[in-house]
């Protein structure tokens, strides 16, 4: 199976982390491998966390410069910055939703303007699905489920080897029982989102 | 039930490469295990911390890596397999007792884990430990993936009780942090409870009984070296008379790179596993069929330099080449497309480039650097600290964990860190060449790890300065794990002792101790600044359970606070304490209230007192 190359970045406590885990748990469940890194430690007080998703027949858990075929980013200005992992195929689904870097009010660097972003991104990949999925999360019950959101999202369009049946069960056998419902409507309301 | 006691031989999970490496200790009936945490490695102990809550293996957090080590050491000297892991800087605090015990040697089998970090995800510094299997003799073992990391674990215990000797299994952080599909095997009944057998010309090395021990590690080497030519876990692959020598995760680019470049019979791969001693006659073989060698490994030549050694020793002159110029690197870790890069332009194989947008146009970004959380009580020590010492000239040693990260604007509280215990040696240092003044920091798990000797060092020869403890009542930075401070009954856990540390600074002699609550900011700058002005040695202890853990045991109590109408916008708060819970809307400051937890530093800075609760409604 030819490689299919994810790469999710994420604001510490976003739960990217949980997307890439039931991601995974989805491949698992379809005897498709998977292979994924993510980094902790230090880098999680706040700071930027990512993590690589490998599906299909391929031995690394990282992906280079250039070789993801696919971008998650649950924060806008953390898509921008993570564009380097992108080529002119890749597809990129991105939260619109800002979370300003505490740089940011103190005074050192600017915010990018979220039009001009979308227009950078549109312009040097293959295409750029944008919502606002904290909007979505809210509407679902519960804003810490952006990270569903956005995997109804990658859901739809179709370029993970996993089905969407499976990241469904997924969500229901490894996500806490409590949000289950929740986290379903998320994913839905997400994979309408890239839809439309 | 925890998961990694799950009996059931041949079923498919996804773990992390450190629960895989946990589990295979289960699978290989590890009784003792013994860790001071260290990323990336921490999940590994925080596993079988877990597990030892449920069954009878012996789980414990040992005050360092060298205490870890010995615990490890007696346990399987006594017979019981055993397993002792840490960061790869850690390997350095134990490697007192890691040299004289390759000496010695186990009984049981004994697996030492150091976890290397290249690129420094999460570490002071990128060293390269397959040299400690060269400096003390020992065995070195290194997994290319998650599932071989689980199933050399048990491997390495076989291979320690074959040679009596301790056996290094080396991980990367792309080994202990990525996850993959891998399959159980059968969980294997510890023995565990063992008897020591004296036998003192064994282990007690006076220099009569260790000139016998020395000889008797080399003739382990030697027997080591010829396991190593056998081992499965040194293998090749592919046809051809292009060769490629290569190790760890660099394995797995290599793989790829030859299947993306389909050079399968054109490239002949010989994966290093078991790398020190590394196979000799096996390396030569390889040699002897092949036009021109690469050498594929992260970090240092340690295995360029060895081959290029075997090939003189055969009178092989082809080309051996690994790190250069235009080769590979020494410094950070290695990815797919830098691996097959290098690989074509060495071999002259055709190569797409890469695709990497031009990304000049994409405006800076603003940066996001990992920060001291909201409402932490570091920064509201190192505030008071900064207010205590105005208009003076004062050095600030600091130590590792979360507070290391004080040293950033607006706090810039941190001017020499380079291990852990650190600040406490380096503090008597600087205060005695220089007349600067001299404030450090350290956490209360690093002031147990190594920051003792240290300050009664300062007591003994009497430097002037101060030590501020960080006492946050866990270790923070790699995931809340007990020490020796730690209340373990708040964790509804038995039969732990406890060390309370007013009365241990005050045992060692330290001549002014006082302890503070920092969010009470007036009465700790005055503490702080009569501490400051004591002549001789001084102690601060902070002390503030981390709002990450108190949140986790359900302790906080603070409601959040609001910015007032009363805001004049001088923002002494955002400018002068850097909050993460401060953000900026229509030029005025706002407070989130998800994430304050009510700890009102800010409050208390405020000119205009304009920083208030928010009324519950």
């Amino acid at each position: 199976m030819k490689p299919t190359r994810l790469i999710i970045v994420a604001v510490g406590g976003q739960g990217n982390l949980l997307a890439s885990k039931v991601l995974g748990e989805a491949a698992l469940m379809a005897d498709i491998p998977v292979r994924m890194s993510e980094i902790h430690g230090m880098a999680q007080r706040g700071g930027v966390v990512e993590s690589a998703m490998v599906f299909g027949d391929a031995r690394s858990t990282i992906i280079s410069d250039g070789e993801a075929d696919v971008l998650v980013g649950f924060e806008p200005s953390e898509t921008l910055r993570a564009l380097n992992k992108c080529n002119p195929r890749t597809t990129v689904i991105t939260n619109m939703a800002a979370l300003p870097p505490f740089t940011v009010a103190i005074g050192r660097g600017t915010y990018p303007d979220l039009d001009h972003l979308k227009r950078l991104i549109t312009e040097k990949t293959g295409r750029l699905i944008a919502f606002d999925a904290a909007e979505l999360a809210r509407a679902a019950g519960n804003i810490m489920s952006v990270n569903i959101v956005l995997l109804g999202a990658l859901c739809q369009t179709g370029i993970l080897p996993v089905s969407e049946d499976m990241v469904r069960r997924a969500i229901e056998t490894r996500t806490k029982a409590a949000f289950v419902d929740t986290n379903l409507k998320a994913f839905d309301l997400g994979y309408q989102a890239a839809v439309a | 039930m925890h998961k990694l006691l799950t009996n059931q031989p041949g079923q498919k999970v996804l773990l992390l490469g450190n629960e895989a490496i946990a589990r295979g200790a289960l699978e290989a009936g590890v009784a003792f295990a013994a860790t001071y945490p260290g990323t990336p490695s921490s999940e590994i102990s925080l596993n079988l911390f877990q597990v030892a809550q449920e069954t009878d293996l012996y789980f414990e957090y040992s005050t360092n890596e060298k205490v870890a080590l010995e615990v490890a050491a007696a346990a399987a000297n006594s017979g019981l397999r055993s397993m002792c892991m840490m960061k790869h800087v850690g390997v350095n605090v134990a490697a007192d007792a890691l040299m004289t015990l390759a000496y010695v040697g186990t009984r049981a089998g004994l697996v030492v884990i150091s976890a290397d970090d290249p690129y420094m995800f999460s570490s002071q510094n990128e060293q390269d430990n397959r040299y400690y299997g060269k400096l003390s003799g020992l065995s070195i073992l290194e997994p290319s993936s998650v599932e071989e990391a689980k199933a050399m674990v048990p491997y390495a215990f076989d291979l320690s009780e074959t040679l009596g000797e301790p056996v290094i299994l080396r991980t990367t952080t792309r080994i202990n942090h990525s996850n993959a599909v891998v399959t159980l095997g059968a969980l294997r009944a510890p023995q565990t409870k063992g008897r020591f057998e004296k036998d003192p010309f064994h282990y007690v090395t006076v220099p009569a009984v260790s000139r016998q021990l020395h000889a008797r590690l080399l003739e382990n080497m030697a027997r080591a070296q010829a396991l190593a030519e056998e081992s499965p876990y040194n293998f090749e692959e592919g046809n051809g008379t292009w060769g490629v020598i290569c190790n760890g995760v660099s394995y797995t680019y290599v793989a790829d790179a030859i299947q993306d470049l389909k050079v399968e019979d054109q490239v002949r791969v010989l994966r290093i596993g078991f790398s020190h001693p590394l196979p000799a006659e096996r390396i030569g073989t390889f040699l002897s069929g092949c036009e021109k060698v690469l050498v594929v490994e992260e970090g240092e030549p340690y295995m360029e330099e060895a081959v290029k050694a075997f090939a003189q020793e055969r009178g092989l002159s082809l080309p051996i080449n690994g790190k250069g110029p235009t080769l590979f690197s020494r410094l950070y870790e290695f990815d797919p497309a830098m691996v097959r890069q290098k690989l074509a332009d060495y071999f002259g194989i055709a190569c797409p480039p890469s695709a990497v947008p031009d990304l000049s146009d994409v405006p800076e970004i603003p940066q996001r650097p990992p920060t001291l959380c909201a409402g932490c009580s570091h920064r509201a020590t190192f505030y008071a600290v900064k207010k205590a010492t105005e208009g003076m000239d004062v050095i600030h040693p600091s130590d590792i964990g979360c507070y290391t990260l004080g040293f950033l604007p607006p706090l810039s509280m941190g001017d020499f860190v380079i291990c852990m215990g650190a600040s406490t040696g380096s503090a008597g240092g600087f205060a005695q060449a220089t007349s600067q003044k001299v404030v450090s920091f350290i956490g209360d798990s690093t002031f147990f790890h190594s920051g003792i000797p240290g300050l009664i060092n300062a007591v003994f020869n009497n430097h002037d300065m101060t030590l501020v403890i960080l006492d946050n009542r866990t270790t923070a930075m790699t995931g809340h794990q007990p020490n020796p401070g730690v209340d373990m009954q708040e964790l509804k856990l038995e039969g732990y002792g406890q060390v309370a540390l007013e009365p241990l600074v005050k045992a060692i002699g330290v001549p002014h101790v006082v302890t503070i609550r920092p969010y009470q900011l007036k009465k700790s700058i005055a503490a702080i600044r009569e501490a400051v002005a004591f002549e001789g040695v001084s102690v601060v202890i902070a002390k503030e359970k981390c709002a990450l853990y108190a949140k986790a045991l359900r302790q906080l109590r603070g409601k959040p606070f609001r910015v007032s109408e009363r805001c004049q916008n001088h923002r002494d708060c955002i400018s002068d304490l850097g909050c993460p819970a401060f953000y900026l809307e229509d030029d005025r400051v706002h407070i989130d209230a998800d994430i304050c937890i009510g700890c009102a530093l800010c409050a208390q800075v405020c000119p205009e007192n304009a920083i208030v609760p928010v009324k519950s409604t």
